[in-house]
């Protein structure tokens, strides 16, 4: 089933692709879809049945092929099977099955293309083989399987951002993404072989067994000696950083915004992006032993959230304001994952596939609706024209701006009640306050506050106000097809509930979350220490789990830690070390940091009215009185300018410098200088040569000693 | 059969020979005799060379099919194959039949044209199969001419410069080469190579004019035989002549130059420097390293900036040659697993691209970047093949060219931390070119007037790609067939190195007591 549902995309974008001419467009097309929806119910199959307990170490293996072997490195194409990969299957699958649906409409008569060209296959296609690259990052039992997925990833990424390839934009947005992304893969491809390096295996159980040895190893690399779980630590997450776009590496993300919106929904929101926060989470057991780089993963997870967000507050293009946001979200991932709230941050990134998914199609309905008008600012009172459109786009903004009910004013059991990003999102800004990341707490705060307000901003002129912009495309607007709202309704339910239903698995108590994830976990002593718990009680804990559910209640109390994590590195989908208690003390802060987000949240929504519905003039004399700073965030913070002037330039000039004076004057000059004598003879030689003559004589001979060689061959070489 | 080997070797030369005797005239017919009579030949010969592939025993790391037989003046004739070898061999016969294919529009003196391949394909099978330094050096030296000629008959403008230029370089290089191989004569007494495989050549430092050598014998011998290797190769900063001779080469001699000539000079380091000189090699090793790396990157920035199609890949090529010398020098398993894998997969990739570069040349006879553009408005199928070959040309994970790079970049990692990180940029850089080449020449709009009526591959030219774009994806995808004939005498190579290793510095240190 699991090899099913991982090729069957694959199968899809190779039928499509290759077969649409003899089976036609429109069959090639739901060929690929079918396909894929085949592998999002066999994924669902597989996430609702998994059940760590019933496999070694909380995952199993299915080997397909073998791969890459010299010497000691032996590699094979396998599934690894954990609740990591459960969680990544679903939310590929699912974003994907509903985006290749929703494609059917809004991929229909793109002005972009000519009367009678053949497009739709191609990008059905390249959707397809996305999907397929993104499992096999996801269900790699080794580094370098996943290290294929995560290349691959970047084609089918490259390929769909320039999928408009008349447009220069869209294709120098397209290197970009990929050129930016290498530079994260080189320290990725460095992780890697500082790991084969160290523990002489690429696979992950190997990997992770050697974690607690490698902690205590030093490691000569570069100019100084190291720890080696940092350095690994460090190196891989250079990767993590790349793709998921974190500071210093993300300015390919809003560029890449130039693809069609499907392609921002699926790779650029929910997915691809979220590759990042997916590694460092499997990485966990290397993780867990690298304070040093998990620190330098909090902070600069924070300072993205706040940056991007500071840049969505003034971006005009609807789909450029959603992706800095989705940078920003990321942002937050990485706190949580950086602080050790592994499990938190899967869940923000599972509530966010769904919400932020949502936003992008939501959006992708507008531009349909306005004929791919991008500008909010050509906006306006659009609430009315396209009501469905409305309501998808209001469920994403109250998910992602994270509405809910405070928790000391209800909740429906343990379970606060909200919209998805409200239990995700707290989640994480309680874990940041919890670990003592002043920096990463309140900055994650303030970029909840700017979240609401941008989200709201958007929503205001986007579906309020006054219609702005060209009269006939506003009375021209009109609501999308089914084929697209379906994939928007799905959606909704996710940002909906999808907190809700989760909440307990991902960050419920040590119990909940230990069973989900397969983590073995024992009854903590008074002090905290674990006693250890051999993972073949598994049952028995459970056991001791029902038995003690009357006490659950009771963990509000300080000091008492009923159960703690007790697994080795490797046992389970994700490592939390014995001394890493952050999800009993990320339950105990105080009300006002439970708080905070939702207050945040408030104030940015009264902001963003009391600007766009009541004031519309003042974000205009804003940008008039604080201009420098609106031109700062407006040209995002330079770094496009920066990065230029400092790489692309320096890079391009000193390869033309080595062309025409390295190989011109230096090298050849050199040599020529020393054939000085040799030269004119030759030239005459080369004068005579264009006669001709020269080169049948040459060529005779050339006849004369192969003649030669094969009589001597023959009559030598044979007794 | 014997005397498979030399069945395998001598076919194109003595389809040459029937060529050159027979055939009149240089009329339509007897051009396209010519094509036909050369097709067939090399087909022949590719056929033949399966026999050598499946009689293989991949797990004997000696020499296999071996021929041995008294020759003139006292010489002796030997050949054989090995795990080393073997494949090299395979690329070549593989690549003949592609290349002859690829030229069937040439019209200019048909006749020598394929005359000059087929015994270029004789002399290469030879380089690779030669057990005898004197045969070895003769095939290795001859394989000059054809390729000089084919250059300086069918080449561009600039052809007698180019050609000149890559004969000298590469023919000043082996010189030395040659004073080496009379040097290891008279220390071992034979020119067998078999037996000076197992010969230990003196590596007790000595003073030369004044500068001391470490290594003794052994580093002057690894340097001479360097300096022919290193051209061929080509590393920076001897490389170039490559880029010219490219430019300036017709298709069909391009994708040989790049797909199987500048194998000779890895090939040669896998023969002769690192087995035979195992100390000098060692001493040398971080020279090697360093200048490969340099090449990487260098290569790669030039390779940004170029203005000619034909010269970008030729830079590429040796930018990614670079990859091949790291990974020898790192003299460990996954190093020279990964060099040979990278030197077969390079064989297909850059065949392919400069065959890409035919493909339109042919059409619009320029090779300037900026005469292109939006050729995937008319050209959908090629624009795939290129993308295809751009992207393993890059070293993508599922293409052949990625397994290669990412083995000796690893493989370096263990002995250099320094030049894994240098040369890994790499990655980096041939992104940025091969994309951006790409980017010119396919993807925009087709506003180009020139352009308007361009048209896509034909059916001919779809055949040359077929073959090699299964081999980039297959060996991408399942690497084994490759690996596993190539591993035990890879194993059994390292294994020598580090045993030699050990008994000259133990033989030091018994000197030093």
């Amino acid at each position: 089933m699991e090899t099913i549902l991982l090729f069957a995309p694959l199968v899809g974008a190779l039928l499509c692709g290759f077969g649409w001419k003899i089976i036609g467009e429109t069959a090639a097309m739901w060929v690929a879809t079918g396909l894929l929806f085949l592998s999002a119910i066999l994924s669902w199959i597989v996430f609702l049945t998994f059940d760590p307990s019933l496999h070694e170490g909380g995952h199993y293996t299915v080997s397909i092929l073998r791969w890459i072997e010299s010497g000691t490195l032996s590699t094979d194409w396998a599934i690894r099977m954990d609740r990591l990969t459960a969680i990544m299957l679903i939310v590929i699958t699912t974003v994907s099955s509903l985006v290749h649906l929703y494609s059917f409409g809004y991929m229909d008569h793109d002005p972009q293309w000519r009367e009678g060209e053949t497009y739709k296959p191609r990008f059905f296609a390249y959707l397809s083989f996305f999907t397929f690259a993104m499992l096999m990052l996801v269900t790699a039992d080794n580094l370098v399987q996943m290290f294929f997925g995560w290349e691959g990833v970047g084609v089918a990424s490259y390929l769909l951002i320039g999928f408009y390839y008349r447009k220069p934009t869209a294709n120098a947005a397209a290197i970009k993404a990929f050129v930016v992304n290498r530079v994260g893969d080189f320290g990725f491809a460095l992780g890697i072989f500082a790991l084969f390096f160290l523990v002489d295996s690429i696979n992950l159980s190997d990997i992770f067994a050697a974690a607690p040895t490698l902690a205590e190893t030093q490691v000569t690399f570069l100019w100084t000696s190291w720890n080696a779980a940092e350095l690994v630590a460090f190196l891989l997450f250079i990767g993590a950083m790349g793709k998921s776009a974190q500071l210093i590496l993300h300015t390919w993300l809003p560029d890449a915004m130039e693809g069609p919106t499907p392609v921002s929904a699926l790779i650029h929101a929910a997915t691809m992006v979220t590759a990042g926060v997916f590694l460092v989470c499997r990485m966990s057991p290397i993780m867990e032993f690298a304070p040093n780089a998990t620190m330098f993963i909090t902070i600069l997870g924070a300072s993205t959230a706040f940056f991007a967000a500071t840049v969505g507050l003034v971006q005009t293009d609807i789909k450029r304001v959603i992706a800095y946001s989705t940078c920003s979200q990321l942002g937050y991932m990485f706190v949580a994952a950086g602080v050790g709230m592994y499990s938190a941050a899967m869940f923000h990134l599972l509530t966010h596939a769904f919400f932020k998914a949502m936003l992008f199609l939501g959006a992708g309905s507008v531009i349909h609706a306005m004929h791919h008008e991008q500008d909010m600012m050509n906006y306006g009172a659009l609430r009315k024209k396209i009501p469905y459109t409305f309501w998808a786009m209001m469920i994403g903004t109250l998910a992602i701006t994270g509405v809910g009910v405070p928790v000391w004013i209800a909740t429906l059991g343990e379970i606060p009640i909200g919209f998805a990003g409200f239990h995700s999102k707290d989640a994480i800004v309680e874990s940041a306050y919890a670990a003592g990341t002043g920096y990463g707490f309140w900055l994650l705060v303030i970029a909840a506050l700017f979240t609401s307000f941008y989200s709201w901003r958007l929503m205001f002129l986007t579906f309020y106000g006054e219609a702005r912009g060209d009269k006939h495309t506003h009375e021209h607007a009109h609501e999308s097809p089914m084929v697209m709202l379906i994939p928007l309704g799905v959606l909704a339910i996710g940002a909906i509930f999808s907190g809700m239903v989760f909440y307990k698995s991902f960050f419920g108590h040590v119990d909940t979350v230990g069973k989900f994830y397969g983590i073995p976990y024992a009854e903590a002593s008074e002090h905290g220490e674990a006693k250890a718990d051999s993972h073949g009680e598994d049952s028995h804990g459970e056991a001791k789990a029902e038995d003690s559910h009357g006490e659950d209640k009771a963990h509000g109390k300080e000091g008492e830690h009923h159960y703690a994590f007790a697994g080795q590195p490797g046992e389970g989908a994700l490592y939390i070390a014995p001394d890493n208690t952050l999800l009993d003390d990320a339950h105990k802060v105080p009300y006002w940091v439970k708080t905070s987000p939702f207050a945040a949240m408030l104030l940015g929504f009264i902001v963003a009215y009391w600007f766009y519905i009541v004031n519309p003039a003042i974000p205009g004399k804003l940008a008039e009185n604080q201009r420098p700073l609106y031109l700062f965030l407006k040209n995002k913070w330079y770094f496009d300018e920066l990065y230029d002037a400092i790489f692309v330039k320096p890079a391009l000039g000193v390869g033309r410098l080595f062309w025409r004076r390295g190989d011109g004057n230096v090298i050849d000059g050199t040599i020529n200088g020393v054939a000085l004598g040799i030269i004119p003879f030759f030239t005459r030689l080369a004068g005579r040569a264009q006669s001709g003559y020269i080169f049948t004589y040459a060529f005779w001979m050339v006849v004369g000693i192969a003649c030669l060689i094969t009589w001597m061959t023959i009559g030598g070489g044979v007794e | 059969m014997d005397n498979l080997l030399s069945i395998t070797t001598f076919i194109p030369a003595l389809a040459a020979l029937i060529l050159a005797l027979f055939l009149r005239g240089d009329d339509e017919a007897a051009q396209k005799n010519a094509k036909w009579a050369a097709l067939f030949a090399t087909c022949a010969t590719f056929f033949v060379s399966l026999f050598i592939l499946f009689g293989f025993d991949p797990n004997d790391t000696g020499f296999q099919f071996v021929e041995e037989g008294e020759w003139i003046l006292g010489l002796k004739y030997k050949m054989g194959v090995d795990g080393i070898s073997v494949l090299f061999v395979m690329l070549t016969t593989f690549i003949m039949p592609l290349v002859i294919a690829a030229s069937w529009d040439v019209t200019h003196r048909v006749k020598e044209y394929m005359i000059a391949f087929l015994l270029l394909e004789t002399l290469m099978l030879g380089v690779f199969m030669a057990l005898d330094l004197v045969l070895f050096y003769l095939f290795f030296e001859a394989g000059l001419i054809p390729m000089f000629l084919i250059i300086g008959i069918w080449g561009g403008k600039e052809r007698i410069y180019a050609s000149f230029k890559f004969f000298l370089y590469t023919f000043l290089g082996s010189v030395l080469m040659l004073v080496a191989m009379v040097g290891m004569y008279v220390d071992a007494g034979t020119t067998d190579i078999e037996q000076l495989l197992t010969h230990q050549f003196g590596s007790e430092s000595f003073n030369l004019l004044g500068v001391q050598i470490v290594g003794g014998m052994q580093t002057l011998m690894w340097l001479a035989f360097f300096a022919s290797f290193a051209v061929k190769m080509p590393m920076w900063p001897v490389h170039t002549w490559l880029p010219d001779a490219h430019v300036q080469a017709p298709t069909a001699g391009s994708v040989v130059l790049a797909s199987i000539l500048l194998k000779m000079g890895g090939y040669g380091f896998l023969r002769f420097s690192l087995p035979m000189f195992p100390v000098g090699s060692e001493v040398m090793g971080p020279l090697v390293l360093w200048l490969s790396a340099i090449a990487i990157v260098y290569t790669s920035l030039v390779a940004l900036v170029q203005e000619d199609m034909k010269k970008l890949i030729a830079y590429s090529s040796v930018a990614h040659m670079g990859f091949v010398t790291m990974g020898i020098f790192a003299a460990n398993q996954q190093g020279i697993d990964g060099a040979i894998f990278q030197m077969i997969s390079h064989g297909f990739i850059s065949g392919a691209l400069f065959l890409c570069v035919g493909v339109i040349y042919d059409r619009m006879h320029t090779r300037e970047i900026d005469a292109y553009g939006g050729l995937v408005n008319r050209m959908p199928a090629y624009a795939l093949i290129f993308m295809l070959f751009t992207m393993a040309n890059v070293g993508l994970p599922g293409t052949s060219g990625f397994i290669g790079e990412f083995l000796t970049l690893m493989a370096v990692f263990q002995v250099n931390t320094w030049v894994a990180a240098v040369a890994t940029t790499g990655v980096i850089f041939s992104a940025a070119y091969a994309l951006w080449l790409y980017r010119r020449v396919v993807m925009g709009d087709l506003i180009k007037e020139s352009l308007k009526t361009i048209t896509d591959m034909s059916r001919r030219e779809r055949a040359i790609f077929a073959p090699l774009v299964v081999c980039t994806i297959l060996f991408g995808v399942y690497p084994a067939p490759i690996l596993d004939i190539i591993g035990p005498s890879v194993e059994a190579l390292v294994g020598n190195y580090e045993t030699a290793l050990a008994q000259a510095e133990a033989a030091i240190r018994l000197a030093s007591n």
